[in-house]
């Protein structure tokens, strides 16, 4: 199944509007838009546009962070991670397009504070989906759904940005 | 009485654990990895050359892991910068220098395997004088160890060869266009060897090797290959030139005469420089022989890369070993 562009853009908007209030509400004016390679790094940069900052955002591979490797290894073909500025002291927004176990965002948390002590960390998801394993909940969440244990969502893009629901 | 031929032939019943597999296991020569594998150590290595740059040098995926270099030949860089890679990965790391251990006391290079395997150790890192030593051992131990060729003789040093053409990607993306060159001992170097290999499943159109017919192996051309006595004419318009380390052993052999008359043809002198193609670079994999195999003026010039080879050392083999370190049960 897959969600329509107009869908898509729907759940995108609405995240871009509780993350406005978030930082309002909480007086950051300066964050960090780390997005988690590849789709939320997709996201990452839209809001980046959307909220008016300069540059490129973050982007990061939690492959080297992964709890899986004596299960499945690592996968030579992964972008680095990119932290073009230093992130100590500031409001980090961790944005990824589902949250799912909750062990893609362990290992991202990990791998930020491999980069400095940040302020605070705030997660941004487009999909929150059953099946949480870990104490981990994003802090906003464009949609939250109830999947069969043999399906998966996924966002495909760059563009057009789409939600997806395939077989496992 | 060492032979002058390139025992091309024998060296294809060697069976390689890797050819097979889709994925590393032990690492051992190039000779038999394909192309696909190559350049998945390449951009492996180039996704960790960043955790260099981070404040925490370091990323947890080998922890747990237990990786002991086993050297039996003096290094510097390549003990070293195998240390750094394992310890960036975040492995336990033990060091032993077999020559003053338990060797000396009449231990057996089996008994000494076998213990260390007794310390649940997970991967061996192996340097030693004699060629196909590393793939003795690798015969030897058991099933879920892994094996590294850290230098073997004269046979093979593959890690030395994929840092070289990391570095070489770093200046020239397209394997397929450009002209290497390599100057020197190439008889008796391991180096050259694996590299030879590496640029051939690489494609690279043009590999001249370069030194005096008596350090050239007979047969040389059936690598792929093309042979230069005058170093001038060999590097004309090269876009990388590799310099070998002339071994002080050779020197006042039957080899060479003499180390001055050897500089004189095959030292890289300042002069030589314009020869290159215009973004040529000098490559050199250590300890560089000063005024020997190369000036001083040319070893810290603009167009040497040999400290950016020491730096990619490290990346490169935190891919390899981290592939060779992957689970094997679904290959």
């Amino acid at each position: 199944m897959k969600y329509s562009k107009e869908q898509t853009q729907a759940l995108l908007q609405k995240i871009e509007n509780s993350l406005k209030e978030h930082l309002l509400k909480n007086q950051i004016i300066d964050p960090i838009i780390i997005g988690v390679q590849t789709g939320g790094v997709w996201i990452a940069e839209w809001l980046q546009k959307r909220l008016g900052f300069e540059g490129k955002p973050a982007s990061m591979n939690i492959s080297f962070y992964r709890d899986d490797f004596s299960k499945v290894g690592v996968n030579p073909k992964v972008e680095p991670t990119e932290m073009p500025v230093s992130i100590d002291d500031k409001h980090i927004i961790l944005v990824d397009d589902v949250l799912f176990t909750g062990r893609t965002t362990r290992a991202a948390i990990n791998e930020i504070f491999d980069f400095g002590r940040p302020l605070s960390v705030t997660l941004v998801v487009l999909v929150e989906r059953d099946g949480k394993e870990l104490p981990i909940s994003a802090d906003i969440v464009g949609e939250t759904l109830e999947l069969e244990n043999d399906k998966n969502i996924k966002l495909v893009g760059p563009e057009p940005l789409v939600l997806e629901i395939i077989d496992k | 009485m060492e032979s002058n031929d390139i025992d091309i032939e024998n060296s294809k019943l060697r069976e390689n654990d890797a050819v097979s597999q889709k994925r590393l296991r032990h690492f051992l020569d190039i000779e038999y990895l394909s192309q696909p594998l190559l350049l998945d150590i390449l951009d492996l290595a180039e996704s960790f050359a960043g955790v260099s740059g981070q404040p925490v040098k370091k990323v947890p995926l080998l922890r747990g892991k237990t990786i002991v270099n086993l050297f039996f030949e003096a290094s510097t860089r390549t003990r070293t910068t195998f240390e750094l890679a394992s310890k960036r990965l975040s492995a336990d790391f033990l060091n032993i220098n077999v020559d003053f251990s338990a060797t000396k006391k009449g231990e057996t290079l089996l008994d000494t395997l076998r213990n260390l395997e007794a310390m649940h150790c997970d991967m061996f890192i192996v340097r030693h004088p004699l060629s196909g030593a590393a793939e003795f051992i690798s015969k030897n131990v058991s099933k879920n160890i892994s094996v590294i060729n850290a230098g073997d003789g004269r046979h093979a040093h593959p890690t030395q060869a994929m840092l070289d053409v990391f570095t070489i990607r770093k200046y020239f993306k397209d394997f397929k266009k450009i002209k290497v060159a390599i100057v020197g001992d190439v008889l008796h170097s391991r180096v050259a060897r694996s590299l030879i290999h590496a640029l051939r499943i690489l494609e690279v159109p043009d590999i001249r090797v370069i030194g005096p017919k008596t350090l050239l192996p007979n047969g040389i051309e059936k690598m792929g290959t093309t042979p230069y006595v005058d170093m001038n004419e060999g590097i004309k318009n090269c876009n990388v030139v590799i310099m070998l380390r002339l071994q002080n052993e050779r020197m006042g052999s039957s080899f060479i005469p003499d180390e001055h008359e050897y500089y004189n043809l095959y030292g890289f002198t300042p002069a030589r420089q314009e020869l290159l193609a215009k973004n040529g670079i000098i490559m050199h994999p250590g300890p560089v022989n000063r005024g020997v195999e190369i000036s001083s003026e040319v070893a810290d010039g603009d167009r040497s890369v040999i400290l950016q080879q020491v730096s990619n050392g490290i990346a490169v083999r935190m891919a390899i070993l981290s592939l060779s370190m992957q689970p094997q049960q679904d290959t």
